[in-house]
């Protein structure tokens, strides 16, 4: 599918989608496609592009605050933080290896799917750092809602709604993000345990001591980096470097009690949680599917045994309560995977897959019916004619 | 003063039919009809406001929420939910011809779990009382709004509430997993759980700062975190706010995340050091109060940096504490600031708008001639790290010649914050205080946008109809 509408402005956009609604044809809405295999396949005539709104319009490193239209890549953001030592927390996924495209991401793409890397357990979500955007909602209007400073609860929060909404109910065209200075330092404490339970018995404490672990996984033996009989928890320290030497000691003696410990030095840990983050421990093979399961970090052995069980490999982030999963690419696997997330408590998300699975299968749990109704009038309310990525997250 | 809707008169006609059918569903002293004990519930924390409702229902469970709620729904009567009250936005103002539901006897810790660090309480029990619950162990609950010790977690919610922390530890909705709410229909809906980030529509974070107009809710699901090895404060005092503002900046600029970074005005430490007799340099313009994490030595290393960053800002005076009493002996000033203004004035409004950082000198210098202009002491205590500015201006409450300056001197500070780059509030929310400057900061199309995401939670606009936003008719 080419990006057949490209406009070079918000106008531009606002006006596609004011065209788009009045003769009610629907859009698939996108950045750069980078993230076109995520969810369901979007039945549209055409494509209406963001990529083509760029550039960085307001970053004040000392009020922790960057600005950007939608398109910007998330490249060029990243080098303007790095470049005054600062970063967006969260650290977003670089997709490009996971979905096979050789494009980064925009940052209306990462914000519109709210995707979130290893410090989600510390510092949030994406969500959590956006401050204000910019959208043009299904009827063609300019809204914006937030602003630029930290704290702000004037109104009703459309950023939180907006993001991780996946383009159906508006098209961002500026985002606001608060960034947090770049850690000085990283360190990683390897505990190489004796089953994944235990593994995350030691994310847990780590998590629970008071040293600000910024990063808490668990690579299983099939993956692992110390060969295929030791599952591996990896417990990460950021901060300013004497602190991190101090804090690393502490957590390696207090871990010591789960199994044997190392220490990974800065830029082992940077390369640990890097390839983490991007799911590379997971070694998923381009022809199967790769989901998500959020659940209680307790709950996070339990999927793994069971994600086993059913032929399927699996790698642990946010403490436990994130499970990778890589599998063949069938819907019976994908009802596994619903079951497994479902009788944990937790949530799923089929992250990857061949089109035909994604057109078939609900890619997200169903909401209850309650919900749907608001959900339904939500979604009506700020996209009256239905034109923005129909079908995008849930059939109909 | 800002408009109420009309109560209809219909609804005041069937009071007696209402309290009696209500009293089923509640019954025993969770029903409050009679005007003498309804009179408590005429206000909150903003309370040059007042409206005795039409009665007061105190549930025990989320169930008990659902079906009052689906009885108003059924009979077409206005709801105002209420926490402890304690809004400084007229957030629990009631209506006439509404009934308040109180959150307060729902009060229970349902579940405390340490390894996955999370706590399920419900709607009435106290900020203050989840940390209270889980500092045994060593953990705690982040925001820490100042009301804490009476203020309730499902007010925080609807409030996005956040506090002096917030620069590191975030405000109410970074702290969430997830929530019971019922909705105005009276079905009960829960959302997220014990897990980030719920696949789909950010519903809990849409339903967080809401303000009660999208659903009650009854039970929320919070992170607890572990307690820093230990925290201590530094004071910092300049010559000038500009000065003061440019060591905020260099602080942040150097890559140092303070968990607190307070800022007072010269008003503002005069008041608190008559009152505390913390120890504050009367001679200061303006004041920082600095507090770092860490071990020992880690506080150490972090508190000499900012030493070190502030002497390049030609200091008044540079106090370091050595020990926790001494931490707490420079905070003590600051916690009570409002107390102290309170003691030079006994009425003053608290107002809540954000600016960009950098933007704080001017912003204090035109309320410095505002201030003039309008006759009005005022004191300002900012959270220099996140924007978050609050003016105190005083008033005489005897004299409603006063109090009307004194709210038009707080509207032109927020429309102020709002030209610099910034927000009508930070923290206190909208509430009915600052409805009607909702103008200043949202298009007419932009503010049709969100009624139209309240229509589709609350069609009939029974949930607190009279906040948030400007009432369509009245214009």
């Amino acid at each position: 599918m080419s990006a057949d509408l490209a406009p070079a402005d918000e106008a531009g956009i606002a006006e596609a989608i004011a065209a788009a609604a009045a003769a009610r044809e629907p859009l698939a809405i996108e950045g750069r496609g980078t993230k076109r295999a995520l969810l369901r396949p979007v039945q549209a005539a055409r494509t209406l592009s963001a990529r083509n709104l760029t550039g960085i319009t307001l970053y004040r490193p000392t009020e922790l605050v960057i600005s950007a239209r939608a398109g910007t890549p998330l490249d060029e953001i990243e080098a303007a933080l790095a470049e005054k030592g600062q970063a967006l927390a969260p650290e977003p996924p670089d997709t490009r290896a996971l979905f096979g495209v050789a494009e980064g991401a925009t940052i209306g793409g990462v914000v519109a799917t709210n995707l979130s890397g290893p410090r989600r357990i510390s510092a949030g979500a994406i969500r959590d750092h956006l401050l204000g955007i910019r959208f043009v909602n299904g009827a063609g209007e300019v809204i914006h809602s937030g602003g630029r400073v930290l704290k702000n609860v004037t109104g009703l929060d459309l950023c939180k709604l907006l993001a991780g909404s996946h383009g159906t109910l508006g098209v961002l065209t500026e985002v606001t993000l608060k960034v947090l200075p770049a850690p000085e330092a990283s360190a990683s404490i390897g505990v190489r345990v004796a089953d994944v339970a235990t593994g995350v018995k030691a994310l847990s404490a780590g998590l629970g001591s008071p040293y600000g672990v910024s990063g808490a996984a668990l690579i299983p033996a099939f993956c692992g980096p110390d060969g295929p009989a030791n599952h591996v928890a990896f417990l990460r320290l950021e901060d300013f470097s004497d602190s991190v030497a101090y804090r690393s000691g502490r957590l390696a003696e207090d871990l010591a009690r789960f199994g044997d410990v190392r220490v990974l030095e800065d830029g082992e840990s940077r390369d640990l949680w890097g390839s983490i983050r991007d799911a590379g421990p997971l070694g998923a093979a381009p022809e199967e599917a790769i989901w998500r399961i959020s659940v209680r970090p307790s709950a996070g052995p339990g999927v793994v045994a069971a994600m086993a069980q059913a032929g399927a490999r699996c790698l642990l982030d946010w403490g436990g309560g994130l499970v990778w999963i890589a599998g063949a690419a069938t819907a019976s696997r994908h009802a596994a995977v619903m079951d497994v997330a479902t009788s944990a408590g937790g949530t799923f998300t089929l992250f990857r897959a061949p089109e035909p699975l994604r057109a078939a299968v609900a890619v997200l749990p169903e909401e209850p019916p309650a919900l749907a109704v608001i959900g339904a009038r939500v979604k009506a309310a700020l996209d009256p004619a239905g034109v923005l990525n129909p079908g995008r997250m849930r059939a109909g | 003063m800002i408009a109420l809707p009309e109560p209809r008169p219909e609804i005041l006609a069937r009071r007696a039919e209402i309290i009696a059918a209500l009293g089923k569903i509640v019954p025993g002293e969770g029903m409050i009809g009679e005007e003498l004990r309804l009179k408590p519930y005429e206000t909150d924390g903003l309370t040059a406001y007042r409206q005795v409702p039409l009665a007061v229902v105190l549930p025990t469970s989320t169930e008990q929420v659902a079906a009052v709620m689906r009885y108003c729904h059924e009979n077409g009567i206005r709801v105002v939910p209420r926490g402890a009250g304690t809004s400084l936005s007229g957030g629990a103002l009631p209506l006439a011809d509404a009934v308040v539901i109180g959150l307060m006897r729902m009060n229970r810790i349902l579940e405390i779990d340490f390894e996955d660090r999370l706590a399920v309480v419900e709607a009435g029990v106290t900020n203050l009382g989840i940390t209270k619950a889980v500092e045994g162990e060593g953990f705690f609950y982040a925001p820490d709004p100042s009301s804490q010790l009476a203020c309730m977690i499902g007010g925080n919610v609807n409030m996005n509430s956040g506090g002096a922390h917030c620069l590191k530890y975030g405000v109410t909705a970074n702290n969430m997993l997830g929530l019971k709410f019922v909705t105005p229909q009276g079905e009960i809906v829960e959302l997220g759980g014990g897990h980030l980030d719920a696949a789909g529509y950010d519903w809990l974070g849409l339903l967080t700062g809401s303000e009660g107009q999208l659903g009650i809710v009854t039970e929320v699901t919070v992170r607890i975190l572990r307690a820093a090895e230990g925290a201590r404060a530094m004071l910092a005092a300049f010559k000038g706010t500009e000065i003061a503002g440019a060591a905020v900046d260099a602080i942040i600029g150097s890559g140092i995340i303070p968990v607190a970074l307070e800022f007072m005005d010269r008003p503002c430490i005069h008041a608190c050091e008559a009152f505390a007799h913390a120890g504050y340099p009367l001679d200061a313009e303006a004041m920082l109060i600095i507090e770092v994490e860490g071990s020992v030595a880690e506080q150490d290393a972090l508190l000499e940096r900012i030493k070190q960053i502030c002497q390049r800002f030609d200091p008044i005076s540079l106090k370091v504490a050595q020990t926790a009493e001494e931490s707490i002996a420079i905070w003590k000033g600051r916690k009570g600031a409002f107390g102290a203004v309170g003691r030079i004035s006994p009425d003053y409004l608290c107002m809540d708008g954000t600016i960009p950082t950098g933007e704080l000198p001017f912003v204090l210098k035109r309320i410095g001639e505002m201030s003039t202009q309008y006759g009005l002491q005022v004191a300002n205590v900012f959270h220099a790290g996140d924007g978050n500015l609050h003016p105190l201006i005083m008033f005489d409450a005897n004299d409603p010649e006063s109090f009307r300056k004194a709210e038009n001197f707080g509207a032109d500070i927020l429309k102020l914050c709002v030209e610099v780059g910034g927000c009508l509030t930070g923290e206190h929310g909208v509430g009915v205080e600052k409805r009607d400057l909702m103008t200043a900061q949202f298009a007419p199309h932009e503010l049709d946008q969100q009624r139209a995401i309240k229509s589709a939670f609350d069609p009939a606009w029974l949930l607190n109809p009279h906040k948030v936003f400007p009432l369509r008719d009245a214009a």
